[in-house]
């Protein structure tokens, strides 16, 4: 059995006087792409948030790598190799596409940022013929696209998306998809959280299903899609 | 003639302003506070040049360097002190801590060097002729307006260029986002504030050699200017800052020279306002939009 890149044990986080995760478990291995699927308010973009430090957990453990991330402040956590793409997509829209993508390389100092700027821009052509406009002026699905591109100039060794396809035309939410099977045959583990579960659940190996700050579910994509319980509460009956 | 005589010494004046408002608006643009102790460094680096100059003996130009290195110091540490445990408090405790520092500084000077003023010798003296002795314009001045120019298109190359200076303002922008980049917001907070203190310094030795006096609250009232200066530009804006302290000290010496001197002030703030309600983001200020 292949060892799990990202473990999540027991995790709790409180707002206030809001319990909104009361221990969520799972676990990432090495090349998935693993899927937190659950209703608005479930904990999804919690629990991505909490692994990034950007919330304190109040108990329960994440480890990285076989890293404790807990000793570390949100800012060093994408030198470990983590990167999450926020729910959102907070690019910094008066920032160039260009600048957008040099600031995804911000933690490496700049060795090889040219190569990989060459195959971000491979993988999104669009954002090479923009990379001199602000980023402010593009789509919300190129928006989008930035933000993919910027996480992954950190060589990633885990992706970590919310909402990819939030507020995305049909056709747009296509092409995210699209993009994300090609990183997922490029070698690249991902942690993907979506309301879409329908599409989450295709392209994932495998699941999980949080209801208000639980895990209630899991099992592989296929497994999850013809699940008549899963079936009747996320994907429309 | 009179009149080019009035509009160098309003661009120069003004190039005071945008100064210290460049201090007021990154550090508004990168810790989204308004540091009204901003107007009070302003005061302390006259004082330290002051007495470099009066009591240490030393020349104009390591007076100055003094000053700034004690300024930048002191912004990092009113940061470190008094800002910095206010990070996630609500808006109004910050501007109020930033209130009571600015009280603290005045206080603290009163206490170290009286409250009666003192004569400033300017860094620089004399003048120049020209058109046959009919424009004079000071050293000061010129050195004034030269000093803001270099400044600006410092910090225009540094956050338009640098590795450091982009991460900057990516940290303007939203905070959360840089640090998923991996940019250490408080360390970048903290730079911010040496930057604009630094500046402060080198503001506060120029108005001083303008005006020749200096008292514990010589810096309040250029300090409320530079900040209307950067709101009028559009506050977190480098060259709306530049922009606005420049007009601003315009037409403070236009409207001082031919409507009346008493009144300077009330225009000023009159064409502030009305600025604002056709721009309410200030003159260089963007609004952008969130796209879905």
């Amino acid at each position: 059995m292949e060892q799990a890149i990202l473990k999540v044990d027991d995790l709790h986080v409180d707002y206030g006087n809001i319990h909104a995760l009361k221990g969520v478990s799972f676990e990432v291995q090495a090349g998935e792409i693993v899927t937190l699927i659950g209703a608005n308010g479930a904990g999804k973009s919690t629990t991505l948030n909490t692994i990034a430090r950007l919330h304190k957990q109040s108990a329960g453990h994440v480890s990285f790598m076989g890293q404790d991330l807990a000793k570390f402040p949100a800012h060093k956590i994408i030198s470990q190799g983590l990167a999450l793409v926020p729910e959102g997509r907070r690019v910094f829209l008066q920032m160039t596409v260009a600048e957008n993508l040099e600031m995804g390389a911000f933690s490496r100092k700049g060795s090889d940022f040219d190569e990989d700027l060459q195959r971000v821009y491979e993988l999104f052509p669009r954002l090479k013929e923009r990379r001199r406009q602000t980023a402010g002026t593009l789509s919300g699905g190129e928006q989008q696209m930035i933000a993919m591109g910027r996480a992954l100039m950190s060589r990633p060794k885990l992706l970590m998306l919310d909402e990819p396809s939030m507020g995305l035309a049909p056709i747009l939410v296509d092409q995210i998809f699209d993009i994300i099977r090609s990183l997922h045959k490029a070698g690249v583990t991902i942690l993907l959280v979506e309301q879409n579960a329908q599409a989450a659940l295709s392209v994932a190996d495998r699941g999980y299903v949080l209801e208000i700050g639980k895990v209630v579910a899991s099992g592989t994509g296929g497994e999850l899609l013809e699940s008549p319980a899963i079936k009747k509460a996320y994907l429309g009956g | 003639m009179e009149f080019l005589a009035y509009l160098i010494s309003g661009i120069s004046l003004g190039s005071v302003y945008a100064i210290i408002a460049l201090g007021y608006t990154m550090v508004y643009g990168i810790a989204k506070m308004l540091n009204f102790a901003h107007g009070d460094v302003i005061m302390v680096g006259g004082y330290i040049s002051f007495c470099a100059m009066q009591s240490l003996g030393f020349s104009a130009f390591p007076s100055v360097l003094l000053a700034m290195l004690v300024c930048t110091m002191l912004g990092v540490v009113i940061e470190a002190l008094a800002y910095k445990p206010l990070r996630s408090a609500a808006p109004l405790a910050v501007l109020i801590t930033a209130i009571g520092v600015s009280n603290l500084l005045q206080n603290a000077a009163m206490l170290i060097w009286k409250a009666a003023p003192r004569v400033y010798t300017p860094v620089v003296s004399g003048s120049m002729q020209l058109f046959d002795g009919k424009l004079k314009v000071s050293y000061i001045s010129l050195l004034t307006i030269a000093a803001c120019l270099v400044i600006m298109a410092a910090l225009m190359l540094f956050t338009g260029k640098t590795r450091i200076g982009k991460a900057m303002r990516a940290c303007a922008e939203d905070r959360g986002a840089a640090e998923l980049m991996g940019i250490n917001v408080n360390a970048t907070v903290s730079l911010t504030f040496a930057i604009g203190s630094g500046l402060a310094a080198i503001a506060g030795v120029l108005l001083c050699s303008f005006s020749g006096t200096l008292m514990p609250t010589t810096g309040s009232m250029p300090g409320i200017k530079a900040f209307t200066a950067a709101v009028f530009g559009g506050i977190g804006s480098i060259p709306g800052a530049f922009l606005g302290g420049l007009l601003l000290g315009v037409i403070e010496s236009l409207a001082q020279a031919y409507i009346t001197s008493t009144m300077a002030n009330s225009i000023v703030f009159c064409v502030l306002i009305a600025v604002l309600l056709v721009r309410p983001a200030g003159l260089l200020g963007k609004y952008v939009p969130e796209k879905v």
